[in-house]
């Protein structure tokens, strides 16, 4: 599959470069999707990418623009291969840029390994199912919405909200539950501000996770085709790290929006048919390449968790780039700029988040035997709750029972007591039951219908009868 | 021979390809990367390539195999998994290990394995295309018939029992002075229906195990369905339910362009899972193709017409099969995808304006149908398509093309999922057109089907219009008689609608439980509204031990739920008493 070729060709005759793109005469043995040098006038070199070779004319896309390319004085040069990562148990700790190239003032990646960052498609056969529950320490996850060992969960978030505290805080809590073993953590920041990025590295490094830790940054200043490749040079990174060094790799990448506008941008520059929104018609199937990177391979110790981050435009969870998304991960972490405004951290919607992992994560033996029925009580006393403090603003409190009332009561404290907590606190999986089970003793006993009678017994704490 | 002559992402254009025919299959570069011709042009042949073109270069060579894209049918197929275009994952997984690289072949079935063949007939028979000419014990649960290919007759001679791989002659076929090896296996072009002699009406039950479509938007075998939902609707889990639990001799589940662990999850789960009518595991009623969203968009396209050729093909041994594809929103998209390269004028949102078209080639290869052949046989093949409306939206084409095709429609909805009621098919927006066909197969389980039936779809559209006054006024200000039509659309929503697919029990209800159920539920509507005349209060009514006994009807084992329901029916017979009674 690999090409390498010892000697290389250039071209003086570059024909049209307009936007990204040049159209150059074609040279016998130019190879679909290769990368290529382009040398301007001045000396300056960039590179490109072969995205259409004809018999007679061929198609490169420039990374970096085709600003100040010459058509009398650039040439183009063909190395014969497809970008590539090199590999080696060296780049834990280190932080690379957009096309592969250490930022952080350390010496280059030397190894004998370059793997293609297109990666290969795993076996669907080979797979195996994920079912290992992660502690995030994080409540409205860890009771409600599960993340388990080799699951791709995004985090559909708003522009202001804490998607980035939340990120942080389960890269500094994230634990196998049981295990001591630390993740080790690729981190992949696409089109995102310097400060925002800088403060994710900043926090990497207070916490010591920096030596178990990769970052790809391509921030907002850098060339927006680079975006597309940050993403794969991460999951490069993490598919060596699993696949071959063993280790459970946890990778964030942020934010697919700018991700999926840089994808947007240049298809419009290759002038190709758009599709909804003006996406391209294969965003789903660009997008499943990156997600689907994520998992467990059968008779292979490490695993890929990915948590992709992305600002939906307008909180709109419809918005092609949310809902392409949320069709190919297992479910999502939807943040909720109500909650937000009432001071909650995390401000998780309960309602629209969905995690469709957890059954294979929780109870006896993962986290608890009354995972489970907590997780259902949990969620049809809330939507009660809020059912009712919905109708409430209609009909007043007056026309409400006393029942009515319990569950309004709960449905606040639910959010006060149970998703909301602070950014630094780490609760284990049985604090975040016991709020739960807290909360419940509010409810009359024989509304807890979800629950197995057994765990009542065992997990209900005496109704304290103060109100 | 021909050579490349310009590359754009999956599709290839080649030059001197004088003499290729329209879906001809070819071989491209050095790596033999596999490759279909869609279309042909003076010298020159556009091709659509099934593995990842990067890398290829102008000039190299492109062979034609004089054939068109077959898929192999024998023995091995039931309880293997396949790709798009037919390779076994399971030979790749041994041969090449855990990730798919480009140019790697393997054959569908096993050349090496030896399958026992039991005749069916003596030397000297004279058959026709679709006779059955002996068997193979495929697994424990299947029972292949080996059938002389459609179009072939004459004399049969040289016919033995014995051990022979899928290529081996197990017997010869004479006709007009010539000789023709028959083996275990046949091909036939994926992309042609297979032949039957006639076709029937849908009239049979298909047994799904899910209430809400078994009794309320019925399937038939042979019939069609879509499933369309937005995202985190349950739609995958649906389908999955269905072929686990579906009454049908086997099951072939096409997982176009979706996910890989959710592949992975089935996969593990049909091995452990028994069947409920015969209790052997489930893998061995299975077929399954798995090209999920990062492997090559090409192999979409064909993925679902090798699954339905497949289905045809153990249609005609007159079994009932089910096809699931999940879901034809990718494989529209890779059609989509395919187009824009060949620069066709596009239709709604970049569709091909042959999308309609397409789908209908697929859906309507479904169908019950007298086999070719003898001894005479039925079989059926039933196919449920998923849908996925991008942000939910069901006026886009791909659902709105499905809707004009189908029979029966799914509809699952993203507000019943957020109150986690799950399955999330929507009682207001679903429909079958199967319901009067099925009706006598019904009346057969219960005499009163239709009438239960009925009445419950009543209810429950009742309950959507005082849903809309409740909104407005609250539901305390509701006369009593309303509230307790509330209080039964509620127990229909809660108690019978509502079906875990994780519990033991629950997971699968067969059509006469769910009969009890259900007309159990009907009967303390009109119990209850007896007590409501006497003056009792519908809240007291809803505290009653008696209806908290039916919300649990559900956990109740397939052996005990006759007697539980009957002491139900006793108490309400009973009347008020029974409820002041305390015990009940």
């Amino acid at each position: 599959m690999d090409s390498m070729q010892l000697f290389t060709r250039q071209t003086k005759a570059i024909s049209t470069a307009r936007r990204s793109l040049l159209i150059i005469e074609s040279i016998p043995g130019i190879r679909y999707n290769e990368i290529v040098d382009v040398e301007l006038g001045t000396g300056e070199i960039r590179s490109g990418q072969v995205i259409e070779v004809g018999k007679n004319t061929t198609v490169v896309q420039v990374f970096g623009g085709v600003s100040e390319v010459d058509l009398l004085n650039s040439k183009v040069r063909y190395k014969g291969e497809t970008l590539k990562l090199p590999v080696s148990p060296d780049i834990l700790g280190r932080i690379f840029d957009g096309s592969g190239k250490p930022i952080d003032g350390g010496p280059p990646i030397i190894s004998q390994k370059y793997q293609d960052i297109n990666g290969v498609p795993a076996n669907p056969a080979s797979r195996m199912p994920p079912a290992e529950f992660i502690e995030t320490g994080i409540s409205a996850i860890d009771g409600l919405n599960v993340l388990v060992r080799g699951q791709k969960l995004p985090i559909f978030s708003g522009s202001g909200l804490p998607h980035n505290k939340i990120a942080a805080q389960i890269i500094r809590q994230a634990s196998l539950k049981g295990k001591s073993e630390d993740f080790a953590i690729v981190f992949g920041a696409i089109g995102v501000s310097y400060d925002d990025a800088a403060h994710f590295i900043s926090n990497l490094e207070e916490t010591g996770a920096l030596s178990r830790a990769v970052g790809f940054i391509n921030t907002a200043s850098s060339p927006v085709i680079e975006r597309l490749s940050t993403p794969r040079l991460a999951l490069t990174a993490a598919e060596y790290l699993a696949w071959e060094m063993n280790m459970h790799v946890l990778v964030i990448l942020t934010d697919i929006t700018n991700y999926a506008d840089a994808l947007r941008e240049l298809a419009a520059m290759r002038g190709e048919i758009p599709s909804r929104r003006g996406y391209p018609g294969y965003m789903y199937t660009d997008l499943a390449s990156l997600y689907e990177r994520a998992g467990r391979i059968s008779g292979r110790e490490g695993s890929v968790t990915i948590i992709p981050i992305l600002t939906m435009p307008d909180d709109d969870i419809t918005h092609p780039i949310p809902d392409l998304t949320g069709y190919i991960t297992e479910g999502q972490i939807v943040l909720s700029r109500p909650l937000d405004r009432k001071r909650i951290y995390p401000p998780i919607d309960v309602f629209l988040s969905l995690s469709r992992m957890m059954k294979e994560g929780i109870g006896e033996g993962k986290t608890r035997e009354d995972h489970n029925n907590v997780f259902m009580q949990s969620y049809a006393m809330y939507a009660e709750g809020n059912y009712l403090r919905e109708i409430t603003t209609v009909i007043g409190s007056e026309a409400l029972t006393d029942r009515d009332k319990v569950y309004l009561n709960a449905a606040d404290r639910f959010e006060r007591e149970f998703i909301a907590q602070d950014e630094n606190s780490r609760r284990t999986v049985e604090e975040t039951l016991s709020i739960a089970w807290d909360i419940f003793s509010m409810l009359p006993e024989e509304d807890l219908k979800l629950i197995n009678e057994a765990y009542i017994k065992k997990y209900l704490p005496e109704p304290s009868r103060s109100e | 021979m021909g050579k490349i002559w310009r590359i754009s992402g999956p599709v290839i254009i080649a030059e001197d390809m004088r003499g290729s025919q329209v879906y001809e299959v070819v071989e491209i570069g050095e790596e033999r990367l596999n490759g279909e011709i869609i279309g042909l042009e003076q010298d020159k042949a556009v091709i659509q390539v099934y593995e990842d073109t990067v890398g290829l270069t102008v000039g190299e060579k492109v062979t034609g195999t004089g054939e068109i894209l077959m898929a192999e049918l024998g023995p091995g197929l039931v309880g293997n998994i396949y790709d798009g275009v037919q390779r076994s994952l399971v030979t790749m997984k041994d041969e090449v290990g855990d990730f798919l690289h480009r140019g790697v072949r393997t054959y569908a079935l096993d050349r090496e394995k030896k399958w026992h063949f039991i005749p069916a007939m003596k030397a000297g028979a004279q058959v026709e295309g679709g006779d059955v000419i002996g068997t193979v014990q495929e697994t424990g649960l299947i029972e292949h018939r080996i059938m002389v290919p459609p179009g072939m007759s004459g004399v049969i001679d040289a016919i033995e029992e014995g051990d022979y791989t899928v290529e081996e002659s197990i017997a010869l076929l004479k006709s007009n002075g010539k000789t023709w090896p028959l083996t275990l296996m046949q091909r036939w072009p994926a992309r042609k229906p297979r032949p039957y002699k006639r076709r029937f009406d849908p009239q049979d039950l298909l047994v799904t195990g899910t209430r809400v479509i078994d009794y309320l938007f019925p399937l038939a075998l042979g019939g069609k369905a879509a499933i369309p939902g937005g995202f985190g609707t349950g739609k995958t889990v649906n389908l999955q339910q269905m072929v686990r639990w579906s009454q049908t001799q086997l099951n072939i589940y096409v997982g176009c362009g979706e996910r890989g662990n959710e592949m992975a999850d089935v996969l593990q789960s049909f091995k452990e899972l028994k069947d409920p009518a015969t209790g052997r595991y489930l893998q061995e009623k299975e077929i399954f193709i798995a090209n999920t969203s990062n492997m090559p968009v090409v192999a979409r396209e064909i993925s679902i017409f090798i699954g339905i050729t497949m289905a045809e093909y153990y249609r005609d041994m007159g079994y009932d099969i089910l096809l699931v594809a999940d879901s034809t929103s990718r494989w529209a998209e890779a059609m989509r995808e395919i187009g824009a390269r060949l620069e066709e004028t596009p239709g709604e949102e970049g569709f091909p304006t042959y999308l309609g078209s397409r789908l209908s080639a697929f859906y309507e290869r479904s169908g019950r149908v007298e086999c070719l052949g003898s001894p005479g046989r039925i079989g059926s093949a039933t196919v449920i398509g998923a849908v996925s409306p991008p942000g939910a939206d069901f006026s886009e084409p791909v659902t709105q093309s499905t809707l004009r095709i189908v029979d029966a429609l799914y509809s699952l909805d993203v507000a019943l999922a957020n109150r986690r009621h799950f399955p999330t098919i929507n009682w207001l927006q679903s429909y079958s057109h199967y319901a009067d066909s099925v009706n006598a197969w019904w009346e057969k389980v219960s005499p009163d089907y239709t009438e239960v039936r009925n009445q419950a779809l009543i209810t429950l559209q009742k309950e959507a219009e005082l849903e809309e006054i409740v909104r407005l006024v609250g539901p305390e200000a509701l006369p009593e008689n309303d509230k307790l039509l509330l209080l039964i659309a509620r127990m229909i929503r809660e108690d019978f609608l509502m079906q875990s697919a994780y519990h033991p029990v629950d997971t699968y209800s067969n059509p006469k439980r769910s009969h009890l159920m259900l007309s159990t539920i009907m009967k303390f509507s009109d119990f209850a509204r007896g007590l409501a005349e006497e003056g009792m209060m519908v809240s007291e009514i809803s505290a009653s031990r008696i209806k908290q006994r039916i919300s649990r009807m559900k956990d109740v084992p397939d052996d005990e739920i006759d007697q539980y329901v009957d002491s139900i029916r006793q108490d309400m017979a009973g009347g008020a008493a029974s409820l002041e009674e305390g015990g009940v």
